[in-house]
């Protein structure tokens, strides 16, 4: 029993010192101030208390928001965004597992309505902010001479598609399925038997293809605008599928008010007017 | 030192400083167990079967084995004698190469994936003159060996370098007194003297190709069947879905626990 008592102390001793060593060393000296006569004297207000918003965002929005974050934080005194950018089906698996996030913007409806089911995210909450399409991308070259979507069937052009489970690999299968019924001649069964890789996010398809190492592959209209150096091919409205982003704030967020005021600001004409820039359709 | 001998005789009493190295020891073997335990227990459900023996678990698991034996196979051929030119002989900037042949074991394997896409992809530093004889290695289950090779093969050489090094100097000049050749030397005397070494190393490189990872999904891709492996599957499997991730990752703990069963029998028998 006393053993049991003095390993309990040592063990309580040991956290401790491993407590102590983890708060955090005092701030460094505040920065001189300048003495420039121009100088507006400091304000009394004081600065409002630093706050971290974690938005979860599919991989597609990374220009957009990156973009979107810097504006609401320089608009937001105190407030910083970070961002973790990955396929929605990768962001909604993070969250179903207990990462801490704030905000959730997918592209594709089927993720936020599974975390709907699961309660992360509440019934009637999330709002629909952006729509995207589908186009195919080929290297600036376009090593294996590619002019129309019927060509995807050629023997031998390699293909990067993103995974199924993937939202953008979902919408490319149903525009492939869309383009099958209008081309004929077993078109989606040699196109996908041309793919030589199942990517894990959009951004990965748009490496690949951008390295050079395949022929083709089908992404967002916005993933050309921010890689403006490759080729694409238009797929026809009427072979398109639109893709619906929505975003929502998370049950768990510690930071509701503001997840809430990120959304307000995507949906806004400032934060559409970003989206715009980048590619996507706003709906507003 | 002694006032840390003091203070724990004065804490848990005379004879008890056991605990020093009891403690640690049980604090480190819970953080390895909780893991494994908690990832076996969560997959125990009525579909682990189904999910375990998936055509794509089948697929990924064959083609685990495959690449990964490739791998080794690859390994000792080409670097046996590599390791027993290291070790034995003398020649400048030796150093040097020696920590060319480390750095792999200490870089991530990200950086090694994207080093081999710039040198061996289509557009790479060798990979535009392959691609125009014909060759092209990204997406294939040539790039994933490749990958592994890269990735695993320095244990290896490193392991065995070490063996070689070790041979007694004397047994040398006595097999040349003996008349014995170059070959003969390599062959019946450092080979079997080393043999331990190769071995060990040879089962390292083994089992870090077969949970190789970064490097092979960006050099190879994810094609089922073709560059889809275990640790990969497992990747894409936790984003489709969770009981199929752990029940490939259960499935490669038991494979991977038979295997250190019989390199330890091994072992065993060699003593």
């Amino acid at each position: 029993m006393k053993r049991l008592l003095s390993l309990t102390l040592l063990l309580s001793i040991f956290l401790t010192a491993c407590g102590a060593s983890a708060t955090p060393t005092p701030a460094p000296a505040t920065e001189a101030p300048t003495l420039a006569p121009t100088e507006v004297p400091p304000t009394a207000t004081p600065e409002p208390a630093p706050q971290t918003l974690t938005v979860f965002a599919a991989a597609s929005l990374t220009d957009a928001f990156t973009e979107i974050g810097a504006a609401f934080d320089a608009a937001n005194p105190g407030v910083t965004t970070t961002f973790n950018f990955a396929g929605s089906q990768a962001l909604r698996t993070q969250i179903e597992e207990g990462a801490p996030a704030d905000v959730f913007a997918s592209a594709s409806g089927k993720e936020m309505e599974t975390l709907v089911t699961g309660t992360f995210v509440g019934a009637d909450v999330s709002q629909v902010f952006l729509s995207n399409k589908l186009v195919v991308i080929l290297p600036a070259d376009n090593p294996a001479a590619l002019e129309k979507l019927e060509d995807l069937a050629n023997s031998g052009v390699k293909i990067v598609l993103a995974t199924e489970e993937v939202p953008v690999g979902k919408y490319a299968r149903q525009a492939l399925d869309l383009m099958d019924a209008s081309f004929g001649a077993g078109y989606k069964d040699k196109v996908l038997a041309n793919v030589v890789s199942n990517e894990d996010n959009v951004k990965q398809v748009v490496a690949k293809v951008q390295l050079g190492e395949a022929d083709a592959g089908i992404v967002y209209v916005s993933d050309v605008v921010a890689a403006p150096e490759l080729k694409s091919i238009e797929i026809p409205a009427e072979l398109n599928v639109i893709a619906k982003y929505p975003i929502a704030p998370l049950v768990k967020s510690e930071n509701a008010d503001l997840a809430v005021k990120f959304i307000e600001y995507v949906l806004s004409t400032e934060g559409q007017a970003v989206l715009a820039k980048w590619g996507f359709s706003p709906v507003k | 030192m002694s006032k840390l001998r003091e203070f724990s005789r004065q804490v848990f009493g005379e004879g008890t400083s056991k605990w020093i190295f009891l403690l640690p020891s049980l604090i480190l073997l819970v953080f390895f167990a909780l893991p494994l335990i908690a990832l076996i227990y969560r997959s125990i459900a009525p579909d682990f079967f189904a999910n375990a023996l998936s055509k794509q678990a089948f697929q990924a698991l064959k083609l685990s084995l495959v690449t990964s034996s490739i791998t080794t196979l690859v390994t000792v051929v080409l670097g046996t004698p590599l390791a027993y030119l290291l070790a034995r002989w003398k020649f400048r900037f030796k150093a040097w190469l020696e920590l060319i042949l480390d750095l792999p074991i200490v870089l991530p394997p990200s950086v090694a994936g994207l080093a081999l896409l710039i040198a061996f992809g289509r557009r790479g530093l060798i990979g535009t003159f392959l691609s125009d004889i014909g060759f092209s290695i990204p997406f294939t289950t040539t790039a994933v060996i490749m990958a592994q090779l890269f990735v695993a093969a320095p244990l290896y050489i490193r392991s065995a370098r070490i063996g070689f090094a070790h041979v007694d100097k004397q047994l040398e000049e006595s097999a040349y007194v003996e008349g014995a050749n170059q070959l003969q030397l390599f062959y019946e005397i450092m080979i079997p003297i080393a043999i331990r070494s190769l071995a060990s190393g040879a089962i390292l490189t083994w089992t870090r190709a077969l949970g190789e990872f970064g490097a092979t999904i960006l050099f190879a891709g994810n094609l089922e069947g073709v560059t889809q492996t275990m640790p990969i599957a497992i990747y894409i499997g936790f984003e489709r879905n969770l009981g199929v991730a752990m029940a490939l990752s259960v499935v490669l703990i038991l494979v991977s626990v038979f295997l250190l069963m019989i390199t330890k029998q091994l072992e065993k028998e060699e003593e």
